[in-house]
């Protein structure tokens, strides 16, 4: 298992391009990628098309998430007010530490050293596991591709399907392998079928199930109105989480909040259609503060901010905040689909990542989370896909011009920053531009005599795969004026 | 109708032909070009880049150049994109793709063009879902006499190329473009087409290093063509 620090990113993550150079040159990482993306993609396209008012759940889904920013003061404080009248706790948590605290508070008052864990990107994201493990609490990931990536002490490399870049005899080995350490231990003749793979994580679970006194799950929606709480999955590990321990403790960002009960129904249409392309999941699971007699005793919600009020106050970035965490832009993403998930080294990978990670962390904080912006073509795809109309392209220009500015001034421009100038000098006039293009023409003319191949410096970037293109001897504008056209 | 040609500044340095080959077409219909000579830049490498402010700088001279034209037609997805979607000005709203221009506000998708090849399309991504032309280069390709129309395998797939991506992240440029490449020559087409020339420089550069034997060419330049 991992005790890597995490607080969004993993901390030291190399920069994005660095990243990726290692994961292009894993042949077997492409193979499961291109299969597990090109699938979902078309299944997702299926499952959209059957609905004739798509884009208008799309809408709605948009502007209620608007709604909710607007006013996220006044519906925290009423799910609060809700939550605490249906016998539940909240907890607020400004950061990563706190939160963590919280838990593990929590956590020893009941005098557990073990808690199960539903699949959660909030956990995820304070990187509470590894802070619970320092505090001598095992956290078990009950979610079937969480606990392969957890038994092989390895990062989730997606937000719905952490462990898409593993193939399932790689998850046998590693079944095999890491099981018995924890607990029930893989039958030795386990095959790569997935039938018997989930049997014996079937197996190796229900032992802790039955065992734990505390659970641990994160929140896709929580209802202002009612104080409900919702967890959607497909495997009903969730649902045994949510019902067999005495006391359940919910982690969750406070951008997850809906103004009412009544909204669920907007976005449990969107949700499943785009992240599993299902008309709906296996499992939606809503509970309103504490049952007597039925379930968990004692309800702990912890609300979390951990960057999201400086999200918050940036107008151009916080639509960021709207994300259902469905991960269709990272199934949709040509360059999430050819790196994966791990070279974003955070917790929130694809392009939704990169808009959400640099503005959790601050920009301008490490060059890892400035490069992410600029991890994309800007093809649009992502908006496309997205179910509540995030402008990822859009916001990825804006956060590209934050991390420009602040740059900006320093004694040593980066060499970009003097070309950008240079160009933009030329185009401030026709006559510069007219000069600058015969200058081309003529230098790149001998370079094309010369092969016009290899460039050196930075322009080898493109040269290594690509010819370099020759200038004509004439620009259009020249060829234009030559010809006596107006 | 007033028409200026908007070239965009790298078609102006490195692909004359594709203005020269707008304007034939669009002569051919009987219309007269006009090629404002104060255009240089909308801005769109420097705002896509992060450099905003140098971006904006230049959305005053181009309002200016093409201020008074009914139409301002560009043979550039990315860039008739920006000045769309990011210019705020009065001669925004007027900018149109070639082919918008010609199946939208012309209403033809047959120009009289002649092109008896094997060709493949690729829609480019900012004329796919920023101007969101829709089917409408294919239209015209459809249109031409003697072409040998084929579907290009995962046709609405980036290139790699993105600009400043292309360098900044030159690998996983180079992993999409293989792709992007691969996918071509499933088609066996002898040419691509694209209605942008940044996209297709991409691909170009990379079939060329390949010695691939496929030529690149602008939608304008095969509407351009006849017997």
């Amino acid at each position: 298992m991992s005790d890597e620090k995490v607080n969004v990113v993993w901390l030291g993550s190399p920069t994005f391009p660095n990243a990726a150079h290692d994961a292009l040159r894993d042949g077997q990482l492409r193979r499961n990628l291109k299969h597990a993306t090109t699938t979902i993609r078309d299944k997702r396209l299926r499952a959209v098309a059957e609905l004739d008012d798509w884009e208008t759940l799309r809408l709605a889904g948009s502007q209620i998430k608007d709604r909710v920013m607007r006013h996220l003061d006044e519906y925290l404080l009423r799910l609060e007010a809700s939550v605490t009248a249906a016998g539940g706790v909240v907890h607020w948590a400004e950061d990563a530490d706190a939160a963590n605290r919280i838990v593990i508070e929590l956590v020893r008052a009941k005098g557990a050293d073990e808690v199960v864990k539903i699949k959660s990107m909030a956990t995820q994201e304070i990187g509470l596991n590894e802070a619970l493990a320092a505090d001598g609490v095992t956290a078990t990931e009950t979610d079937l591709a969480e606990l392969i990536v957890q038994l092989a002490g390895d990062r989730p490399s997606h937000i719905l399907v952490p462990a898409i870049h593993r193939n399932r005899t790689e998850i046998r080995d590693i079944f095999r392998r890491e099981m018995g350490k924890y607990g029930v231990a893989a039958p030795d003749d386990l095959t790569d079928e997935p039938r018997v793979l989930a049997e014996a994580a079937r197996l190796h679970l229900r032992e802790k199930f039955l065992r734990a006194k505390v659970a641990v799950s994160g929140a896709n929606f929580a209802c202002a109105d009612t104080g409900t709480v919702a967890v959607v999955e497909s495997e009903g590990n969730g649902r045994m989480c949510l019902t067999l321990p005495e006391t359940l403790i919910t982690v969750m960002g406070i951008e997850k909040v809906l103004p009412a009960f009544a909204d669920l129904e907007v976005f449990l249409q969107l949700l499943p259609r785009s992240s599993t392309a299902e008309r709906m999941n296996p499992y939606t699971s809503l509970w309103t503060g504490v049952t007597p007699g039925d379930g968990p005793q004692e309800f702990h919600l912890i609300l979390l901010d951990n960057g999201r009020s400086a999200t918050l106050a940036d107008r151009q970035g916080r639509s960021a905040l709207h994300c259902i965490r469905c991960s269709a832009c990272l199934n949709v993403c040509p360059v999430y689909e050819r790196t994966g998930g791990r070279s974003y080294g955070s917790v929130y990978p694809g392009p939704i990542g990169a808009v959400l990670t640099p503005q959790l962390v601050g920009v301008g904080t490490s060059k890892h989370a400035d490069s992410l912006p600029f991890a994309s073509t800007l093809c649009g795809a992502c908006y496309d896909a997205c179910p509540v109309r995030i402008d990822i392209p859009e916001m990825l220009v804006h956060l590209r011009a934050k991390v420009v500015d602040a740059h900006r001034g320093e004694k040593l421009p980066a060499p970009e920053a003097l070309a950008m100038k240079a160009a933009r000098v030329v185009f401030g006039s026709p006559r510069r531009l007219a000069v600058a293009e015969r200058l081309g023409a003529l230098g790149g003319r001998i370079a094309g005599i010369r092969g016009g191949r290899w460039l050196p410096g930075p322009a080898k970037k493109w040269t290594a795969a690509r010819d370099v293109p020759v200038p004509p001897r004439e620009s259009f504008r020249t060829w234009w004026r030559k010809a006596g056209r107006r | 109708m007033r028409v200026a040609l908007f070239i965009a500044c790298y078609n102006d340095a490195l692909f004359p032909d594709t203005g020269k080959a707008v304007t034939t077409v669009l002569e051919r219909l009987g219309h007269t070009v006009e090629f404002p000579m104060a255009q240089t830049c909308c801005g769109q490498m420097h705002y896509n880049t992060g450099y905003r402010r140098e971006a904006e700088s230049l959305v005053g001279a181009f309002n200016d150049a093409f201020r008074g034209y009914d139409a301002i037609v560009t043979p550039s997805g990315s860039c008739g994109g920006h000045v769309r979607h990011h210019h705020e000005t009065e001669t925004a709203p007027n900018v149109y793709e070639f082919s918008e221009f010609l199946v939208d506000v012309l209403g033809v998708s047959d120009v009289g063009a002649y092109y008896p090849h094997r060709v493949t399309y690729h829609p480019t991504c900012h004329s796919l879902r920023m101007l969101r032309v829709g089917d409408k280069p294919l239209r015209l390709l459809r249109a031409v006499e003697g072409i040998d129309l084929v579907e290009l395998p995962e046709a609405e797939s980036c290139c790699g190329f993105g600009g400043t991506f292309a360098m900044k992240n030159s690998e996983t440029s180079v992993a999409m473009l293989r792709d992007k490449m691969d996918n071509v020559h499933i088609t066996k087409a002898g040419t691509l087409c694209a209605s942008d020339n940044s996209c297709l420089m991409h691909i170009g550069a990379g079939l060329g290093r390949i010695k691939s034997g496929v030529r690149t060419l602008h939608l304008a330049e095969i509407l351009a063509a006849t017997k």
